[in-house]
């Protein structure tokens, strides 16, 4: 009972400090200062027609950065969990594997579903990283879209061994590349991350706002490395 | 319409609040988790709403020159974007974390866990 109490009185506390705040904010109250001048300036400044794009990979690429690493870490911890206590008894594991010990074939339905969605489903997840500074999407999304599709393939067959080396390095190869560029930046252009050291290109075209492109393309790699081998190591626990 | 979204959204933290401070198994505190983590995204996306505003993205519909008053803000939907795909990873990292838990003492229950009781 106490305990009961204890809770609402908790959920009371974080109601009323919510409340304030949430009543300050309406529709109406129009863009920030800082909002203001991403909107007016940042298509002149970076040249990419989709302002989050500019907001997410230059404006606040450095959060970007730390939010990759935080991607990377849970990626490690996952892997770390998971892969620990069976890289010993995997051999053996892998034999009684073989013996279909518990797990169900997937249905042909989704086999055949499986194969046919594959290659469009990768091609839709790099489609939405190439146009990420044109059109809504952009690496993370993409990336999202592209883990997508190995796990419906892993869903469908599993015996299914996935290449491990390329995936660790095509992440380890994106997220260092995506460092290098970032100091290219600062080399050739006006600071870390700061995408103006290409050729800005033709407003709205695919070839445009400097190296967005390449850091979201980067990012899309990285992300659907990174949570491919996520779902790769969540499979092989169970 | 603001309002509407943020009461949700204020609603989904309240019961993911509510369920990590009530339930007792790791992956119900999991499930309450991603409910709070979705109710911050809905209130960060509804804080950056503009009414009548559109998409950020300009093209032939939204020219650049007087975009400002018909978008909406871009700097939450930038944080949204990115943290909904990490909240993924923080959430396969908390399930790894179950399973290793499950795998070792066969249970998923926290009082079955002593070994931080005091």
């Amino acid at each position: 009972m106490m305990k009961r109490l204890i809770i609402i009185l908790a959920l009371a506390a974080i109601a009323l400090g919510f409340f304030p705040l949430a009543m300050r904010i309406s529709g109406d109250s129009g863009l920030t200062a800082l909002a203001t001048h991403y909107v007016e300036a940042g298509a002149d400044e970076l040249g990419a027609a989709n302002l989050v794009t500019s907001v997410v990979v230059s404006y606040r690429g450095l959060d970007t950065l730390g939010e990759v690493m935080v991607l990377f870490t849970a990626t490690t911890g996952v892997t770390a969990l998971l892969g620990a206590g069976k890289s010993k008894s995997h051999k053996k594991e892998k034999e009684s594997e073989r013996d279909g010990d518990g797990r169900r074939e997937g249905s042909e339905l989704l086999a055949t579903g499986a194969a046919f969605l594959f290659p469009i489903l990768v091609l839709f997840g790099i489609y939405i990283f190439l146009n990420g500074h044109l059109t809504p999407g952009g690496g993370f999304q993409g990336g999202v879209v592209l883990a997508s599709a190995f796990l419906l393939l892993l869903f469908s067959d599993c015996r299914l061994e996935l290449n491990h080396a390329l995936l660790k390095g095509a992440e380890a190869i994106s997220g260092a590349a995506y460092v290098a560029v970032g100091l290219l930046g600062l080399w050739l252009a006006g600071g870390f991350l700061d995408p103006r050291f290409l050729p800005a290109g033709e407003f709205g075209q695919l070839f445009s706002a400097g190296a967005i492109p390449i850091i979201y393309i980067l990012i899309g790699i990285k992300v659907g490395s990174e949570l491919t081998g996520i779902v790769d190591a969540m499979r092989r626990c169970s | 319409m603001t309002h509407i979204v943020l009461a949700l959204g204020f609603l989904l933290v309240c019961i993911g609040f509510w369920g990590l401070m009530t339930r007792k198994e790791v992956f119900r505190l999991i499930i309450s988790f991603s409910l709070l983590d979705t109710g911050v995204h809905v209130i960060m996306v509804g804080i950056g709403y503009v009414r009548t505003g559109t998409a950020p993205i300009f093209d032939e519909a939204l020219a650049v020159a007087g975009a400002v008053g018909k978008v909406v803000d871009p700097v939450p939907s930038a944080l949204v974007l990115t943290a909904i795909v990490i909240g993924l990873a923080v959430t396969a990292l908390m399930l790894s974390f179950a399973i290793r838990l499950h795998a070792s003492r066969g249970s998923l229950a926290v009082d079955d866990m002593k070994e931080l009781k005091w």
